[in-house]
């Protein structure tokens, strides 16, 4: 009996709705805009700041190193960004942490062996081995190479599936070598189509997103190369001219990635990094005392800045546009239900409840909710599009249609609709009969 | 026209009016910011870089198989083979360009154990053809020698001893314009100084979309200084109306005379210009879109709800009518209305501006909302509610002194 009475509340509300059409339309256009646009910049504020490795980002951390000291700091406190390569090395000898690795961007060319063909760029990142093992690199063949590799400086290379792709087509790169600026390399791992956005573990020099790498080789080998990094350079004062002037300087432009799955992990690891910022204080070569920082991915996403102000302005904008639709909405929907007022009138004199007329409102409500939503669905979908490539996100969640994002847009246009639809409800209810019912 | 009896009617039916009013403060709220920030987008956008862009196109080149000192010749030989390609006026080598989004920069001081530098400046790397190839118009002095252009080897610190700086640089380093002739310190310390021989109009630097770089936007020094690197820039001046054809040929030519090299990319000023305003334009049209659509939405809504409103006020108005009131009266009752709701919502609207701008200045770095804002912004809601009331007011009135007696 309650079924099918809802039933009919539904095809009295799409019968009303179809009465006054320019009505239904103006309803469903402002819930369907304002929808639209709060969903499109939810959707762009998730893809810019989601957590590119959720199953592990409480437990990567990305350390900062007070190389400056008081004269080179911002002015909120803060140590640089990068890390210098004395500092970073002595603080990675001292093996504090689960796993860890440097890491600096770094470019080649590459020579086609056919004379024919032109030499193309090649860019990726310098790394240590274990690397591969804290980022959760996806491997279709092959692996990382080993400490041992570290070690003796090897010319070993993973590469990535678009540079596999171009150079062996659909078999696998492992085994073979490629020439990378004039070096031969040998490749010992190619990986899946792999592109964390934002780049977290290199967010020192650049905004966190971008292409996928083609390439990952031994920091070590890069160094004894004397291959100066592709990224930032900052110099708190001139440092002395030459590789190794420069290379033992202050100037930061590196990066440590650290994994440190416990909270005793953690302690034990800022003890050591601020126990050898104690001893250089001691020795006299750094001046004043420990000012590190040891933050976690998202804390680290967030204190880079990775999700831009436009973003988050876009995103209150927008909801605001919503809330104004809403109270549109809402005037709307009273006066088309007050207009029913006869109608309403004889119902609850043939004895409907007030909970009744609740009922068939609220269900109006909602079938102008679901319509909005339907419209605020494919005005998102397509102003996603624009809106990421405006701050040059590739999110692979994007390339097909997110159930997740469906489910939120009609769920919330639903949700809103019945919430704006309640005062109007109220006051339809609140009709008397008796005043309905007379001849005026 | 009586003011007392519109606000007591319109006490009897709050509802309606603080919908109206509510929405028309929204809307203005959020009309006054998006205006703001549109126009300051537009202005961000607007800024000149002091080059002759459409002449101009950048392309970067990578020496495959040399050394970095090699292009100790390399670069002169290039330079030489763009020179000479046809439709190419000029060309000069250098590290970074105005809004090539990345590059070098340091401090000036005027002593040479300064803690904290006198200004901030970008460094261009540049040759005696640097200013006739961007188009620059030196203001006093004069430009660079061939003699005076050096090799710097990597990792060398850059210690020149002329530079060639921009006016507002100039004038920030020396306030009283004896720019010219001073000596200035960059870099650390032990840097030996730098005289100041040309100072050029204007040169913007390379970082766009940061406040970082916003600070000093137009602070840039030209170094006369061959880079020796593997990677280089080269800006090149087509002759009028030949860039196309020049950069095709300059590409042609380049790789004929030495096929190892990668040229990863070749950008005209117009693409350099959109890439690095991308974000603002994408913003000041995003801001457009949804100042449209409120504006749209919030018309519809008056114009539904106040017919609504008339309806339901038919008998009142008939017996008005019958009473002597005359279709002119009952258009400026309803008109006179509306502008009491847009008051009220206007007055609510105006504060929440403010205060939404404000909380964007704390939150996220942007200016002060100038009252102008306010003041236009209470001028387009007051005119949107008095068109879109216009409809169902004009209908109002048209209802005849019969509707009083009639039943229905």
């Amino acid at each position: 009996m309650d079924s099918s009475l809802n039933l009919y509340y539904v095809q009295l509300a799409i019968r009303s709705l179809r009465r006054n059409p320019f009505l239904t339309a103006l309803m469903v256009l402002a819930i369907g805009l304002g929808i639209g646009a709060s969903m499109t910049t939810y959707a762009a504020f998730r893809a810019v700041g989601s957590d590119p490795i959720p199953w592990k980002s409480h437990q990567l951390y990305m350390p900062q190193f007070d190389a400056w000291g008081p004269t080179g700091r911002s002015a909120d406190g803060e140590p640089p960004d990068a890390w210098d390569y004395d500092d970073a090395m002595n603080v990675l000898k001292l093996h504090a942490a689960k796993h860890q690795s440097p890491i600096s961007p770094i470019g080649f060319s590459v020579i086609p062996e056919d004379a024919s063909q032109k030499p193309s760029a090649v860019e990726g990142h310098a790394v240590g081995s274990e690397f591969f093992g804290m980022v959760d690199a996806p491997f279709r063949d092959g692996t990382g190479w080993s400490a041992a590799d570290d070690e003796t400086r090897a010319p070993v290379v993973v590469i990535g599936a678009k540079l596999n792709e171009k150079l062996f087509g659909k078999a696998s790169g492992v085994g073979k070598t490629i020439n990378l600026g004039g070096e031969a390399f040998r490749i010992v791992g190619v990986l899946k189509d792999w592109n964390p956005q934002p780049r977290y573990f290199d967010l020192a020099n650049t905004d966190g997103f971008g292409d996928p790498e083609d390439v990952f080789v031994p920091f070590n080998w890069v160094i004894d190369k004397q291959l100066r990094s592709h990224g930032n350079n900052n110099c708190n004062e001139a440092s002395p001219p030459g590789w190794d002037g420069w290379l033992h300087s202050t100037c930061v432009w590196m990066s440590v990635l650290v994994e440190l799955p416990a909270a005793a992990d953690v302690d034990t690891f800022r003890r050591a990094v601020d126990g050898y910022a104690a001893d250089q204080q001691t020795s006299g070569r750094l001046k004043w005392a420990p000012n590190n920082r040891l933050r976690d991915v998202p804390q680290w996403l967030e204190h880079m800045h990775v999700v831009p102000d436009e973003v988050r302005v876009l995103m209150l904008i927008a909801f605001s546009f919503l809330a104004v639709c809403l109270v549109n909405v809402v005037g709307l929907m009273l006066a088309k239900f007050l207009k029913r007022a006869p109608e309403i009138g004889v119902r609850r004199a043939l004895g409907a409840s007030k909970l009744e007329i609740y009922k068939q409102f609220l269900i109006e409500a909602a079938v102008v909710g679901l319509a909005g939503g339907v419209l605020g669905l494919l005005l998102t979908l397509i102003g996603q599009r624009g809106v990421l490539d405006l701050f040059d996100v590739q999110s692979d969640q994007l390339k097909h249609i997110d159930i997740s994002v469906v489910a939120i847009t009609l769920g919330v246009s639903l949700i809103v609709t019945v919430l704006a639809g309640f005062y109007p409800t109220v006051r339809a209810a609140s009709v008397r009969p008796a005043w309905q019912l007379k001849s005026n | 026209m009586h003011i007392a009896p519109i606000l007591n009617a319109l006490r009897r039916n709050k509802a309606g009016a603080i919908l109206i009013g509510l929405q028309l403060a929204l809307t203005l709220a959020i009309v006054c910011n998006a205006l703001f920030i549109i126009v300051q987008r537009l202005g961000y956008i607007g800024r000149e870089s002091g080059v002759d862009e459409a002449s101009l196109f950048v392309f970067r080149n990578v020496w495959v198989g040399h050394s970095e000192l090699d292009s100790s010749t390399l670069i002169p030989t290039d330079l030489a083979t763009i020179r000479a390609t046809p439709g190419v006026e000029d060309v000069y080598e250098t590290n970074s360009f105005p809004l090539s989004g990345g590059g070098w920069s340091t401090g000036l001081s005027l002593e040479q154990d300064q803690v904290k530098s006198t200004a901030q400046s970008t460094v261009y790397s540049a040759d005696e053809h640097a200013i006739e190839t961007l188009g620059v118009h030196l203001v006093s002095g004069r430009n660079f020698t061939a003699e005076e252009i050096t090799d710097l080897a990597p990792n060398h610190n850059v210690e020149p001893s002329v530079i060639i700086i921009t006016q507002d640089l100039a004038t920030k380093v020396f306030p009283d314009g004896s720019a010219l002739g001073k000596a200035v310190y960059m870099g650390g310390r032990t840097a030996p100084p730098s005289t100041i021989i040309g100072i050029v109009d204007r040169l913007q630097t390379p970082w766009v979309g940061n406040s970082w770089g916003d600070k000093f936007f137009l602070y840039s020094t030209l170094v006369p200084y061959r880079m020796l690197s593997t990677v280089g820039t080269f800006v090149v001046r087509a002759k009028p109306g030949q860039r196309d054809a020049a950069i095709k040929a300059v590409q042609e030519r380049l790789y004929a005379s030495d096929r190892l090299r990668i040229i990863p990319w070749v950008r005209s000023y117009g693409e350099i210009r959109a890439r690095a305003y991308k974000k603002d334009r994408g913003m000041a049209m995003l801001m457009s879109i949804v100042c449209t659509a409120l504006l749209l939405v919030t018309a519809a809504g008056i114009v539904g709800l106040a017919s609504f409103w008339v309806g339901q006020r038919h008998r009142q108005i008939g017996i008005r009518r019958a009473l002597g009131a005359t279709r002119n009266d009952i258009l400026r009752y309803f008109q006179t209305e509306n502008l009491l709701i847009a008051g009220a919502g206007i007055a609510v609207g105006a504060v929440a501006a403010v205060g939404l701008n404000i909380w964007l200045v704390t939150h996220y770095e942007m200016a002060r909302l100038s009252p102008l804002y306010v003041l236009t912004g209470a001028l387009i809601i007051l005119v949107l509610g008095q068109l879109a009331v216009l409809q169902p007011a004009l209908r109002a009135a048209r209802i005849p002194p019969i509707a009083a007696t009639r039943s229905v």
